[in-house]
């Protein structure tokens, strides 16, 4: 057994560290491991529940809106409040905002130099020792839209920004809507950089990241893993609540069937938790972090759907709402993510054609004492949830499970490993020093372990005093 | 040409004007700089520790310059996991090289708090040697080798959210951990120009003028509250009744009057959008205290008054500053037994109407917040009992912060 260490996993967000078995040149074995602990949810007992949707955005600083989103979704639940059709047009919109900034920035800044060659200045050098395929016209133009790209994603931001006051760390999203108005001026700002952006994607996004795919067909076939996939789905409408993207699961490629929230459940053999029974969702249990626990590697738990591990993500939409169905590999992810880049803009510049002017965006409302929500969506990289409970106007129990934890979660206690671990399986490897080869795989995913590392439920010592 | 003077920098950093911003104009300045040879570009290591990557998400959020302008004009990004193109230890190697070979050059700058619980083992975050390597170890090794140390967003500053109450990771600011200067940029996150205004000044003047927190005075040298698009209704009276209503926002949480940053004029995103001119309150997040003295976000700082004096919102950021939790618990005593009334005691200021609880309930909530927070006071008293804190020589404001909380813990808890 060559165990090779990569660490830290670098251009993705935070600490993440992976170990391979190599074999005659391919990876027989993964782990994936998570090396920061923040515990978010014992911070949230005891707090306003006002406070969540704003407090729990600090968990991620590159998808901030996720989780502003789905804490007013649980709360909207637990107070049976909900936001005028104007207040869920702009929560969506800010939303989708975050989304295509969130794709540009991952094909542009963190995957492109797995397949470019970067300029030869610092942080592009020294850059990984691998077969870079494309010729040097188009590497340099590459990277010509690598820097227009730092301006779009910008732009993305600057669009979020015109309904959601900044970012990141949007703060306009309310339980009940949003406190920005839908007036003419913000609407135009939005609409006008949404066209600068759909155009770009068109004409620039999606042939780039065909090109990519054009020069590195094999990855077509490289890095499937189980072929199970889940989406809480993305975008209620007003009024009827319908989702644009449609929830669902698939197991092993076949077809799709509902979700069945009640089949989530959470597993901790191997993470550094102390032992305690199966925690099942997600109202009730606790844990205790144990980093000298025996045979565990991460901080992250792993999330489990009727005990089988699922990939969540652009790529997961796709075959559930029959967007895009050609495959499951690294490559398919990538292009994925594009067309949904495109499919987002389309749906926003939908949503501001139906925005009242001047129409209320929020409704006010006295919160009630009592009341248990769970909010799911879809964030840029699978499925969210918030799971809330309030007793007496506070917090009495805060949930989150991830995205991240479901696409990187360790294995579970019947040593099955989580999605990624189990799509490196098998990956040629061509330099035993460079293994830029893992790198694609798992960069494809888009892994962001700011948020995968706060997954614990409150200690009891440690609640908040009462 | 001479390079412009250091007060003309510190001008253009504090400029109102929205069309001459302040990243438009640094780039040429630092590049005539560059090209008089007047300065060299430093070699500069990022550290991400207990953080959400916030903080470099909004530096890629920078307009002019760009992200791009930044890493080929300003700085030599070494280490920054997130730009990195090589990874593991072949990364990690040029950082340790930069350390190594740039010592006394290399400016460290750090994102995200530090890490204590379980000697900083909650968070490990490269290889040497085929050995782990923690935050905590990371920060106390390079920091007293950087020629600067500059902590970005309120996490790496004050422990910030990471830091929340229980503080299950023991999250911690640098300067608690490190005996080197930190410079402070707070902020969750911080504004892309108050880490691009910061670096420029460092890179052509050296160190700015800081505040008692070590935060630069161009950026943070004025509340919210002073520069304020709203500050005419917050005079006249007219205040929001819910968050998204026209008025100050001062009764549904606005903690303007007691955080200091420039957003209503910098304002954010390429200068679209703030919180307020969005009808959301400031929450204060590049104050010391975020988020747990800024919770919870939607209920109105108290007036704070005693009988000697009766104090103006101007000071009040200095005496919450001061007197932390105590006062708060204090005025909410005050504030439900005198069903809540809340006159500003300003000159010119005409008095708001009180606004008595609605009902039952909510009566029974505020009391139950109350005496939440002083359980809350109570434990940190306690704490501050448990651990005879060792505290290295600190600015005056802190040290008056630590004779409050003594003041507490004797006052309260006789032994």
């Amino acid at each position: 057994m060559t165990v090779k260490t990569i660490f830290p996993m670098t251009r993705i967000h935070e600490p993440m560290k992976v170990d391979v078995d190599l074999q005659n040149g391919k990876v027989a074995d993964a782990w994936i491991g998570a090396t920061l602990f923040r515990g978010f949810e014992a911070m949230m007992i005891g707090r306003d529940p006002r406070d969540a949707a704003l407090f729990t955005q600090r968990i991620c600083g590159i998808c901030s809106s996720a989780h502003a989103v789905v804490a007013s979704m649980a709360l909207q639940q637990a107070y049976k409040v909900e936001p005028p059709p104007n207040g869920q047009i702009i929560t969506n919109l800010i939303f989708a905002a975050d989304i295509i900034q969130n794709h540009l920035r991952h094909f542009y800044l963190l995957l492109l130099l797995d397949y470019v060659k970067g300029p030869d200045y610092p942080p592009y050098t020294p850059r990984l020792d691998g077969d870079y395929r494309l010729p040097k016209k188009i590497n340099d133009q590459m990277m010509e839209h690598h820097k227009d790209a730092v301006v779009k994603s910008a732009r993305a931001h600057e669009m979020l920004a015109v309904f959601g006051a900044k970012i990141p760390m949007q703060q306009t999203i309310m339980t009940t809507g949003v406190t920005e108005k839908a007036s003419a001026e913000r609407i135009l700002a939005y609409s006008a950089i949404l066209k600068e952006l759909a155009e770009w994607v068109d004409n620039v996004y999606l042939p780039d990241a065909m090109t990519i795919a054009e020069y590195y067909k094999d990855y077509y076939n490289i890095g499937s893993g189980y072929g199970n996939f889940i989406s809480y789905g993305l975008f209620p409408q007003p009024i009827t609540a319908k989702l644009e993207f449609a929830p669902g699961i698939i197991k092993n490629k076949g077809s799709v069937e509902p979700l069945d929230l009640s089949k989530v459940g959470e597993e901790i053999k191997y993470s550094w938790y102390k032992d305690t029974a199966p925690s099942s969702p997600l109202f009730e249990g606790q844990t205790v972090p144990d980093r000298d626990k025996e045979g565990a590697y991460s901080w992250v738990k792993a999330p489990r759907y009727d005990g089988l591990p699922f990939e969540g993500g652009p790529l997961a939409r796709g075959w559930i709402n029959g967007d895009y169905r050609r495959g499951i590999s690294v490559m398919d992810r990538i292009v994925a993510r594009a067309l949904e880049t495109k499919k987002i803009c389309r749906l926003a510049a939908g949503w501001l054609e139906q925005l009242t002017h001047h129409g209320p965006t929020l409704t006010p409302f006295t919160p009630p004492m009592d009341g248990d929500g769970v909010g799911l969506t879809d964030a840029m990289r699978g499925p969210l949830g918030h799971w809330v409970s309030v007793r007496n106007g506070k917090i009495r129990h805060y949930q989150i499970v991830t995205p991240t934890t479901w696409n990187f979660s360790p294995r579970d206690s019947s040593g099955r490993r989580g999605p990624v671990e189990e799509a490196l399986v098998g990956t040629q490897v061509a330099k035993s020093e460079s293994l830029i080869e893992v790198g694609r795989v798992i960069r494809s995913l888009d892994p962001c372990f700011t948020c995968a590392v706060h997954i614990i439920d409150a200690p009891k010592a440690a609640s908040y005093p009462q | 040409m001479d390079m412009i003077t250091r007060r003309d920098f510190i001008k253009i950093c504090m400029s109102t004007a929205v069309s001459l911003t302040l990243t438009e104009q640094i780039i040429p300045i630092v590049g005539q700089a560059f090209a008089e040879k007047k300065v060299i570009k430093p070699p500069v290591i990022w550290l991400e520790l207990g953080s959400c990557t916030g903080n470099s998400v909004s530096l890629e959020n920078a307009v002019n310059p760009t992200l791009d302008q930044l890493l080929t004009d300003m700085i030599d990004l070494r280490y920054h996991w997130l730009f990195n193109a090589e990874q593991g230890d072949a990364a990690v190697k040029v950082m340790l090289d930069t350390v190594a070979k740039e010592e006394g050059n290399f400016w460290l700058v750090i994102e995200g708090s530090v890490m204590t619980a379980d000697n900083g083992r909650y968070n490990e975050i490269f290889r040497r040697n085929g050995k782990l390597v923690t935050g905590l170890e990371a920060v106390q090794e390079f920091a007293p080798k950087a020629k600067y140390v500059i902590s970005v967003g309120d996490c790496a500053c004050f422990g910030g959210p990471s830091a929340a109450h229980p503080n299950p990771a023991g999250a911690k600011g640098v300067w608690d951990v490190v005996k080197t200067k930190v410079i402070n940029v707070p902020g969750c996150p911080a504004h892309p120009d108050w880490m691009t205004g910061t670096f420029a000044h460092l890179l052509m003047y050296g160190e700015p003028e800081l505040d008692s927190y070590n935060r630069p005075i161009m950026f943070f040298g004025k509340t919210i509250h002073e520069l304020c698009q709203r500050r005419q209704q917050f005079e006249d009276g007219i205040f929001a009744k819910y968050p998204g209503d026209s008025g100050c926002l001062l009764k549904v949480g606005c903690k303007g009057p007691v955080t200091h940053a420039d957003c209503p004029l910098r304002e954010w995103n390429h200068y679209v959008n703030w919180p307020v001119k969005a009808g959301t309150p400031c929450i204060g997040c590049a104050s010391p205290h975020f988020p747990d003295g800024m919770m919870p976000f939607y209920n109105h700082l108290p007036d704070i008054q005693t009988p000697a004096i009766a104090m103006d919102v101007k000071k009040t950021g200095a005496a919450i500053a001061v007197l932390g939790t105590g006062a708060v618990a204090t005025h909410l005593a005050a504030g439900v037994f005198a069903r809540r009334i809340h006159k500003h005691y300003l000159k010119g200021t005409k008095p708001g109407e009180p606004t008595a609880p609605e009902n039952l309930e909510q009566v029974k909530q505020e009391l139950d917040d109350l005496i939440r927070r002083q359980n809350a006071l109570l434990s940190n008293a306690k704490k501050y009992d448990a651990v005879k804190k060792t505290r290295r020589k600190k600015s005056l404001l802190k040290r008056i912060a630590d004779f409050w909380h003594t003041e507490d813990k004797s006052g309260d808890e006789p032994k």
